[in-house]
């Protein structure tokens, strides 16, 4: 063999079945990550044609009950089958037991239970694309939603079904950090990452049954009119924004908590620095798992509630803020005096740090009621979540799976490509979305499938943005499949990490490590301990 | 005050705009400077500590306490200032002067309708006097709908079940562009519309002609005015291309397959009954979702549309 290790989780044991009825976290990670780039592929083909449709004033595509559908299936498809499990059931199962020191995680049939309970619900999902897709928007808004004859009810059991999938997936991890740490390995000498995927295990298990319970509310406000909703019979539609964001804010922590996980990592490991402000870090991922059920009315400063409670959450909401500065403090903090590499996944790493601030910022105008005001629903908001989610959590989640690739498959990819497609994304996508902040500033309402032609000339440019970032994914997807091929053997530790994963071999066998790992060092003491390619 | 706006907000034209306009440029150059420093932080990191050939140990500096605390505390008090002011100005556009001029507004697929106190009615097109508080009592017939005037820099979500209220007082006469901003089905981006600020006389010129709309004009004439004012127009082409709803060319007189079986002639009672209760007899292939007209047009009106509907009929062949 050409460098890689014979005896590995990839190449043992063999046939589908192994793969199919596998219950190795590592065949888990890697079938999620074939299932959530998929539909990255599938998210990322309707965004392009929502942006084609922009290009002009007047329908350049679809009709409008079209484009209504492509809107909504763009936000469902990455919102519930991309990004919520991005990060956490793909690089996460993949390298949490590792980071750990363990075989594998708490419960094995549970995880691969949550793989297929993902493909039901994701089967659900394309299901309602060929009944007449929903046209409501990912939000499902009662009582628009209780009265469109597309397929709601498809589209909502399938997110109601993914819910689970996540729901177990983090019960998993949280009793995993729990019960399998390799003996020495305390709480506060556990990578970051693992403190960041327990506090989204957290808001997983809390907040999910809540979108569950909306969900079927919605789905018998349909069958029956059970008037819950239905300002007719006494309900209230409001009360829908209420229970849905009372998920649906939580979610985005969910989002991009893991994220910041991959972040702590990676910028220890390629500035060869120890993390600045471990504890700061770890318990502010906490603190905004906690803070992060006390907002969700900020999204609806003009839905009529009270001007009370709107103080409230528009106070909690600069609080949850708050811990998001810390890190992105600590992380500048760690840079300094180290011995700082621009290899791809720092590359995106230093991306996240500087997308995610525009996106932080931006939500401090936001979180400012009387901006808000003016704001809310126009492109404003749809720039800044496309700022924390995609400039935030794509970019970490790509900074994650450079860092991890070699681990997973054992071979190294094109260095000098992988800065070719990371300038494209970070031109295309800046064009594409700084564009959208000064489109919704200037009161170009979201959800529109035509607009004035006084905005013609900032959709054109978001639009030719888009394909530019279209490029850069390609380009990508390109040197990543190219180095499955003809990748360099990466050896064990390619990047000179110190977690517990990089002292194994490039793929890792199936028990993830052929001797229980001792603990000699903690994970980011690169003043102590230089570690080789070994 | 006048504002010719700036590279993010437009020009501001309400007495409200200034107030949250000057916040939003305060956190606009806070976040600048904030900005400016992340970018310069890793640029010099990046260049200044750059990796030469093999790396050796680093520093084991990882914990400062002052830095967490000044970290924590400087953003802490600029967010409660931006919190304190932001709440100030919420306020404002929710206490409404106690003079101001109400005008009813109601919103429904697709469009907006305006009620105005002394009887007169406009559809998508609201008529306000210049620098005279303006209070706008909202609801919805069907879904949500979001009323929103970037130039004022106010938005109200307009419910079914209940009343919101907003108001705003202009200051400079002129056509500003009113949005939907809530989502609301096929037509959402349709549902669009101006407000025309005006001089107090003009105002008052434009409630009393309103009230003889149509005089001097023949009743098709009328009715294709109208047939724009009233947004029949968002739905129903007059070129016979189909949209939301069917073409008004070649309507008159044919027969029409109904939803659920049986058909329609298209005769001045089909098209009344169907401008008042729509619901009752839908066209084959169109969804329900064409609201009632009941209490938006006069007889006099629908009197209009369905003579210019008529003339529609001769002009033109499929």
């Amino acid at each position: 063999m050409d460098g890689i290790p014979a005896y590995n989780y990839l190449s043992s044991p063999k046939g589908w079945k192994s793969w199919l009825l596998t219950r190795d976290h590592k065949r888990i990670g890697l079938m999620y990550l074939f299932a959530i780039m998929f539909f990255f592929l599938v998210g990322g083909i309707f965004a392009l044609m929502i942006r084609i449709q922009l290009l002009t004033p007047n329908q350049a595509l679809v009709k409008a009950e079209t484009y209504n559908q492509l809107f909504t299936l763009h936000g469902a498809v990455m919102i519930f089958l991309f990004i919520i499990p991005s990060i956490p059931a793909s690089l996460g199962n993949f390298v949490l037991p590792q980071l750990l020191g363990a075989k594998d995680v708490a419960f094995p049939r549970l995880n691969l239970a949550s793989w297929y309970i993902y493909v039901v619900g994701a089967l659900f999902l394309m299901y309602s694309i060929f009944t007449g897709a929903a046209d409501t928007g990912w939000t499902f808004y009662t009582p628009y939603s209780t009265q469109t004859t597309t397929s709601v009810i498809a589209t909502t059991l399938g997110v109601f079904i993914l819910g689970f999938s996540s729901i177990f997936t983090g019960l998993n991890f949280i009793v995993t950090i729990h019960k399998l740490r390799a003996p020495g390995m305390t709480w506060f000498s556990m990578p970051l990452f693992c403190w960041a995927l327990y506090a989204t295990g957290i808001i997983q298990i809390l907040a999910t049954p809540v979108l569950g319970i909306t969900l079927v509310l919605l789905i018998l406000e349909r069958l029956f009119g059970i008037g819950i909703f239905d300002p007719a019979m006494g309900g209230d539609p409001v009360l829908y924004q209420h229970f849905f964001w009372f998920y649906s804010h939580p979610a985005v922590y969910i989002m991009i908590l893991p994220g910041m996980g991959i972040i702590s990592e990676t910028i220890s490991v390629f500035s060869h620095k120890k993390i600045f402000g471990y504890k700061a870090i770890a318990f502010s991922s906490l603190g905004i798992a906690f803070v992060s059920f006390m907002v969700w009315g900020h999204h609806m400063f003009t839905s009529g509630q009270s001007e009370l409670a709107a103080m409230i959450f528009s106070f909690l909401t600069f609080l949850v803020g708050i811990p998001s500065g810390i890190k992105v403090f600590n992380w500048l903090a760690t840079m300094y005096k180290g011995s700082i590499s621009l290899a791809a996944p720092m590359i995106y790493t230093l991306m996240f740090l500087i997308l995610f601030t525009i996106g932080g910022l931006t939500g401090i105008v936001l979180g400012a009621l009387s901006v808000n005001v003016h704001m809310h629903g126009t492109y404003f908001v749809v720039a800044h979540f496309h700022y924390v989610m995609m400039g935030g959590t794509v970019m970490a989640f790509l900074a994650g799976l450079h860092y991890w690739w070699p681990k997973i498959w054992g071979r190294l990819y094109s260095e000098f490509w992988a800065r070719v497609g990371a300038l494209l994304t970070f031109i295309g996508f800046n064009m594409t979305f700084f564009t959208q902040f000064i489109l919704g500033a200037k009161g170009m309402p979201r959800r529109y499938s035509t607009y004035l032609d006084q905005y013609q000339p900032l959709h054109g440019f978001s639009s030719i943005g888009s394909f530019i970032l279209g490029a850069g994914f390609v380009v990508m997807a390109g040197y990543l499949i190219y180095s499955l091929f003809r990748g360099k053997p990466a050896g064990n530790n390619p990047w000179g990490g110190l977690t517990l994963e990089w002292t194994t071999t490039s793929p890792p066998p199936p028990e993830n490590f052929l001797e229980t790992p001792k603990i000699t060092h903690g994970p980011y003491d690169y003043d102590k301990v230089i570690a080789d390619n070994g | 005050m006048k504002d010719n706006g700036n590279l993010f907000l437009p020009p501001g034209h309400s007495t409200i705009a200034p107030g949250t306009d000057a916040l939003f440029d305060f956190i606009y150059y806070t976040s600048i400077v904030f900005f400016a420093i992340v970018v310069f932080a890793i640029v010099y990191s990046v260049w200044r500590f750059r990796r030469r050939k093999k790396t050796g140990l680093t520093s084991g500096v990882a914990h400062s306490t002052t830095l967490e605390i000044l970290w924590t505390a400087i953003p802490t008090i600029l967010v409660l200032i931006v919190f304190a002011w932001g709440f100030k100005g919420y306020l404002r556009l929710y206490i409404i002067p106690k003079d101001a001029l109400e005008i009813k507004v109601t919103g429904q697929r697709w469009f907006w309708s305006f009620d105005y106190p002394e009887g007169a009615t406009s559809v998508n097109d609201l008529v306000v006097p210049v620098g005279k508080p303006v209070k706008l009592l909202m609801s919805s017939k069907d879904v949500i709908h979001s009323f929103f005037v970037p130039s004022f820099r106010i938005k109200m979500d307009v419910l079914p079940n209940r009343y919101t209220m907003t108001w705003f007082e202009a200051t400079d006469t002129g056509a500003y562009d009113l949005f939907c901003t809530e989502y609301c089905g096929a037509k959402h981006s349709s549902m669009i519309g101006k407000v025309r600020v005006v001089g107090e006389r003009e105002y008052a010129q434009w409630l009393e002609s309103s009230s003889r709309a149509g005089e001097g004009m023949s009743v098709e004439d009328y009715g294709a005015k109208l047939y724009a004012q009233k947004a029949c127009i968002t739905c129903h082409s007059v070129d016979g291309k189909a949209s939301t709803g069917p073409t008004f060319r070649g309507l008159f007189g044919e027969q029409v397959k109904l939803e659920g079986g049986g058909t329609a002639i298209a005769d001045e009672n089909y098209l009344r009954e169907s401008i008042l209760n729509p619901q009752t007899r839908i066209a084959l292939g169109y969804q329900p979702v064409m609201p009632t007209f009941q209490g938006v047009l006069k007889d006099k009106q629908i009197d209009a549309l369905i003579a210019y509907i008529k003339s529609l009929k001769e002009s033109g062949s499929k």
